[in-house]
């Protein structure tokens, strides 16, 4: 039942990190070092972003490659695909996740489907970064996790990291990436958490899960907000002698289905942990990756603990919506005593 | 509103100049040229609507009545220009350098009908409507930040006024001075709905006042206006002075797409007092010694033997690659996909 060490960094400068902190390191170095990144967002600029995620950037960079846009979504999403087919590398920022759904026309009939419809002549290498989730009492509609809306959406890729760390790595990854990466950044991990960070240049690869604790009596796969929850869960079910290996996803399009169907194999049990609502949710997904890679290794059916089919409640109720350590140990006591 | 954006025309309906300071501007080349491609296009239009009716191509969306609007805005723009079609618009997307035979290949199903020569930057028609505003900003806006001369050119409808893209798209473009030209053509109904349920303001040049932006109403159907309309637009984008909003009052003589009977909601009477663009500028020639029988003639005759080519290229061109389904969703395609193409590659070597 050990916690992984984080990966050995000793020849690495590295620098104490916040989730928000790493994700401007990331955007600062990638301008730095390319002139096709160009930044766009509502409130980016001199204020910058709601959450000072593109602090000082404005000041470093200009506002012709930190852009204050109108109050526009899909005039966002829009000209960043222009941008993008004509050579720039824009990073678009949607203030919060649930205000990205006048722009998910633009993302779902046009940024998913150019290199499709123009075999590849035109492409759209663009980043969109949102805030995601609940759970940090924010008001109304500013709490969604609607990535399945986008993890079902052909030619995106969808990220979501959970630590300083993996949110730099990641967030670099995006940018370099020849095609559009939606990236997810939990909410409430943007300051819960300082780690170690290196502050050069590296990415973490696109599609690849992480187990973030060994276990063998059942696997615990979420990510972004999540995981600290499987974190407090799988303490909880050690006291009762349950050994949790927790699976952190990182990536939720393409999602790493070797780590799952290895993990899964070994402890022979599953619990799934999301946010966003239970029918149609990415567990869902999950649950077929497991019956597709690992039917015969079960010893219990599959348990979901996720938000439920309900709007995100006003933030007096949001901790009756969110899944809770004991909602998780429920489901791993489940699992174990089928 | 309406008197503020009278219909600037350069030739009116009997083909007599009504603006005489564009004489000098108006030589054989630019006649012969905006005829020829009209001409050009109406053959391929009537041809395609042809090859429907035979079943030899899919649904298809004619534009004629609109070809001095097409042709002439198309022939106002420089060739490193980025244009940003409407599934209507392929008119001018042949005319500013798309192939013949790969525009038949798009109403036949086939998305190697979305590709454009690689010298040409055209983008993929757009089907949802006034989403490629946008596209157009972000691409001039990337010519502006790159210094270089060329602007973009967005094409679209009357019914296009009404969606949310199109004033985030002018909105975005006068915000950030960028070197594009949104080019309206009012073809007077959204499949059925004309324009004075479209909309509650007289003109839609009108609306570019709300962007601080220039607007111009001309006669789209006089090619002329529209050439040199569109072709001043561009000197001012090209300039930096940012966008320009142009309506184009024109006619679709036809149904919205081969799928739709037109008279469900039109009368025959509608759309009379619009003068055939082609004939308009026949007219024009014959009033001012342009008309020559013989080179009419040899136009038709390469237009026509153009169009036959194209047909026949586009029905020899190699059946569909089932392969093109998985290939260019992703640069590199997720092990996912890989696997599903590889299960029905397999499954269909089992048929």
């Amino acid at each position: 039942m050990t916690q992984l060490k984080e990966p050995n960094r000793k020849n690495e400068t590295t620098k104490l990190m916040t989730l928000i902190q790493a994700i401007n390191d990331g955007m600062r170095l990638i301008l730095a070092e390319d002139n096709r990144t160009i930044i766009l967002g509502e409130d980016i600029g001199k204020n910058g972003g709601v959450f000072r995620a593109t602090e000082g950037l404005q000041e470093q960079f200009g506002d012709d490659r930190v852009v204050d846009t109108p109050l526009s979504e899909a005039g966002i999403i829009g000209t960043s695909i222009g941008l993008a087919v004509n050579g720039f590398r824009p990073v678009a920022e949607i203030q919060f996740l649930g205000f990205i759904y006048p722009a998910y026309e633009q993302i779902m009939t046009h940024v998913s489907r150019i290199r499709m419809r123009s075999m590849s002549r035109f492409t759209v290498p663009m980043v969109i970064r949102a805030p995601y989730g609940a759970g940090i009492r924010a008001p109304e509609i500013h709490s969604d996790s609607t990535e399945i809306l986008f993890t079902h959406m052909p030619g995106i890729k969808v990220v979501c990291p959970s630590t300083p760390y993996d949110a730099k790595g990641l967030l670099i990854a995006a940018m370099e990436d020849p095609d559009p990466v939606l990236v997810l950044e939990p909410m409430k991990n943007y300051r819960s958490k300082r780690e170690e960070v290196p502050v050069g240049k590296y990415t973490v690869e696109i599609g690849k899960g992480k187990i973030v604790r060994e276990g063998s009596d059942v696997t615990l796969i979420a990510w972004g907000a999540m995981i600290s929850i499987a974190e407090k869960a799988a303490e909880q079910a050690e006291k009762q002698g349950i050994s949790c290996e927790i699976i952190d996803l990182r990536t939720l399009y393409p999602i790493d289905r070797d780590i799952i169907a290895e993990s899964v194999q070994k402890t022979t049990r599953a619990v799934i942990i999301h946010e966003a609502h239970h029918t149609g949710g990415l567990g869902n997904d999950i649950v077929s990756i497991i019956n597709d890679t690992s039917f015969l290794y079960l010893r219990a059916p599959i348990e979901r603990v996720t938000g439920f089919d309900v709007p995100v409640p006003f933030f007096t109720l949001e901790e009756h919506y969110l899944p809770t350590p004991a909602r998780v140990v429920e489901g791993i006591e489940k699992v174990l005593h089928f | 509103m309406e008197h503020n954006y009278p219909i600037k025309r350069i030739v009116d309906d009997k083909g007599f100049l009504v603006d005489m300071s564009f004489q000098k501007q108006i030589d054989e080349q630019l006649v012969r040229n905006l005829y020829y491609h009209m001409l050009r296009i109406r053959t391929f239009d009537r041809k395609a609507i042809n090859l429907q009716r035979q079943g030899r191509l899919g649904t298809y969306a004619p534009f004629e009545g609109q070809e001095a609007a097409q042709v002439g805005s198309a022939l106002a723009l420089n060739a490193e220009d980025w244009v940003f079609p409407t599934y209507r618009d392929h008119g001018a997307t042949i005319t500013f350098g798309k192939n013949m035979a790969t525009t038949f290949l798009y109403w036949n199903g086939r998305v190697e009908g979305c590709v454009a020569p690689a010298d040409k930057n055209i983008f993929p028609p757009a089907v949802p409507i006034a989403t490629q505003l946008p596209h157009a900003v972000g691409a001039a806006w990337a010519e502006k930040r790159r210094g270089t001369q060329n602007a973009a050119i967005a094409y679209f409808g009357d019914g296009a006024t009404s969606e949310g893209d199109f004033h985030e798209g002018l909105n975005f473009a006068s915000v950030f001075k960028v070197p594009v030209v949104f080019f309206n053509q009012n073809n007077g109904y959204a499949i059925s709905v004309p324009i004075e349920k479209q909309m509650n303001s007289a003109t839609i040049a009108q609306k570019s006042v709300a962007y601080g932006m220039p607007g111009y109403r001309i006669d789209g159907n006089d090619c002329f206006a529209v050439y040199f309309e569109t072709k001043k637009a561009f000197d001012y984008a090209r300039s930096g002075n940012g966008p320009t909003l142009i309506e184009a009052v024109t006619w679709r003589k036809g149904a919205h797409t081969t799928a739709d009977d037109p008279s469900k909601y039109r009368s025959e009477e509608q759309g009379k007092n619009f003068v055939d663009p082609l004939i308009r500028l026949e007219l024009f020639m014959k009033n001012y010694g342009y008309w020559n029988d013989e080179w009419i003639q040899a136009a038709q005759e390469k237009t026509t033997s153009e169009v036959e080519a194209a047909v026949v290229e586009m029905e020899k061109f190699p059946p569909p690659n089932v392969a093109d389904v998985f290939d260019h969703v992703y640069a590199e395609m997720p092990a996912q996909l890989v696997e599903q193409k590889q299960a029905y590659l397999a499954h269909l070597g089992r048929l």
